[in-house]
C-alpha cells in the first residue's frame, strides 16, 4: 500500500506459470535418469512457487519484515528435511544394529547377510 | 546518515495489520505441508514398492486442476487491481470467477478420488505397491483439499462484503488479505501437485 506500489504484468507472470507446468509434465517423459527429471521438476516447481509469492502475493514489493517471516518456514523446512535425512539414506538406526547383533547371535555366529 | 524509522515505514502500521496476522498465520500453515511432505519424501525414500505415481494417479486431469488453480489465483490478482483503481463491479466480477475456480477444482477433485477409491486405491490399501501410498495421497491431498474448501468459504463471504460496497479504492485489505490466502492455496497446489503426481 506504499505511494510507490508497482503493479506487475500479471498476465505475463501466468503464461510463465502456465508454460512452466507444460514443460514439468513433458519432463515426466523424458528418456532420462529418474533423478535427473526429479531434480528438474523440484527446480521447476520451486521457480514456480518463488513467481507465485513474488508478483501474486506481492512479496517483491512488500517491506522486508514479511519476506523473512515468509522465509522461515523454508529454513525450518530445510532443517526438518536434514534431520530426515538418516532415514532417506537407509542407514540403520543404532537400536536396528543391535538387534540385527542380537538376531546373529542368537542364530549362528558364521552367517554373514 | 542516520536511519530514523518513520511510523509509516513501519510493518506495523494499523492498516498492515490484518496482513501481517495472515503472513504469520501462513508461515505456520505453510510448516504443517512441509512435514507432510517431508515425512513423505522420508516414507517414498525408505520404500522399494512405490507405485509411479503419474502411472496410478494420471495426471492429464490433475494438469487441468493445477491449470485451473492458476487461473483463479490470476483473477484473484485481477479483483484486487480492480479495486485499487476503484472499480467495484469489475471486482466482484473477478472475485466471483475466483470463487467459481475454487469451486470446479474441489468438484474434479471429488471426482478424481471417486474415480481412485473405484480403482482400488484406500487410506490403509491399495493394489499397486507401498500401502502407505494411499494414505499419504489422501492425506496431503485432502489437506490442500480442505485448505480450498476453507477459500471457498472465505472468499464467497469477501464477495458478499463487495456486494454491500464495503471495499473501496481506499479500503481495499479485506481483499488483499483473501488474496494472500487463495494464493498460498495455490502455491502449495504447485508442490503438491510436482511431489505427489509428477516426481
Amino acid at each position: 500500500m506504499s505511494a510507490t506500489h508497482q503493479e506487475p504484468n500479471y498476465m505475463h507472470v501466468f503464461y510463465a506459470l502456465t508454460v512452466l507446468t507444460a514443460v514439468e509434465i513433458g519432463v515426466v517423459f523424458l528418456p532420462m535418469s529418474k533423478m535427473i527429471i526429479a531434480i528438474l521438476l523440484v527446480g521447476f516447481a520451486l521457480f514456480k512457487a518463488i513467481l507465485v509469492a513474488m508478483y501474486f502475493m506481492h512479496l517483491k514489493f512488500e517491506k522486508r519484515t514479511l519476506g523473512i517471516i515468509a522465509l522461515t518456514p523454508l529454513i525450518l523446512c530445510t532443517l526438518l528435511i536434514i534431520a530426515l535425512l538418516p532415514d532417506l539414506t537407509g542407514t540403520p538406526h543404532k537400536s536396528e544394529i543391535k538387534a540385527t547383533a542380537e538376531a546373529e547371535q542368537v542364530q549362528e555366529p558364521a552367517a554373514t547377510e | 546518515m542516520h536511519h530514523a524509522v518513520e511510523p509509516a515505514e513501519s510493518p506495523l502500521t494499523p492498516e498492515s495489520w490484518g496482513k501481517l496476522g495472515m503472513w504469520v498465520f501462513l508461515a505456520g500453515d505453510a510448516m504443517s505441508f512441509g512435514a507432510l511432505l517431508a515425512g513423505y519424501g522420508a516414507i517414498r525414500a525408505g520404500s522399494v514398492d512405490w507405485p509411479a505415481p503419474s502411472q496410478v494417479l494420471g495426471i492429464s486431469l490433475t494438469a487441468i486442476m493445477t491449470f485451473l488453480l492458476i487461473c483463479s489465483s490470476v483473477t484473484m490478482v485481477k479483483a484486487l487491481s480492480a479495486i485499487k483503481h476503484g472499480d467495484a463491479r469489475r471486482m466482484r466480477k473477478f472475485l466471483s470467477l475466483t470463487v467459481l475456480g475454487g469451486v470446479l477444482f474441489l468438484g474434479m477433485q471429488a471426482y478424481e478420488w471417486t474415480h481412485l477409491i473405484h480403482g482400488g486405491l484406500h487410506f490403509t490399501s491399495n493394489p499397486y505397491g507401498n500401502y502407505l501410498f494411499g494414505t499419504t495421497f489422501f492425506a496431503i491431498t485432502g489437506f490442500h483439499g480442505m485448505h480450498v474448501t476453507g477459500g471457498v468459504i472465505y472468499l464467497s463471504l469477501i464477495t458478499l462484503n463487495s456486494m454491500r460496497k464495503q471495499y473501496t479504492a481506499a479500503n481495499f485489505n479485506g481483499v488483499e488479505i483473501a488474496g494472500l490466502y487463495w494464493h498460498f492455496v495455490d502455491l502449495v497446489w504447485i508442490l503438491v501437485f510436482t511431489f505427489v503426481y509428477l516426481i
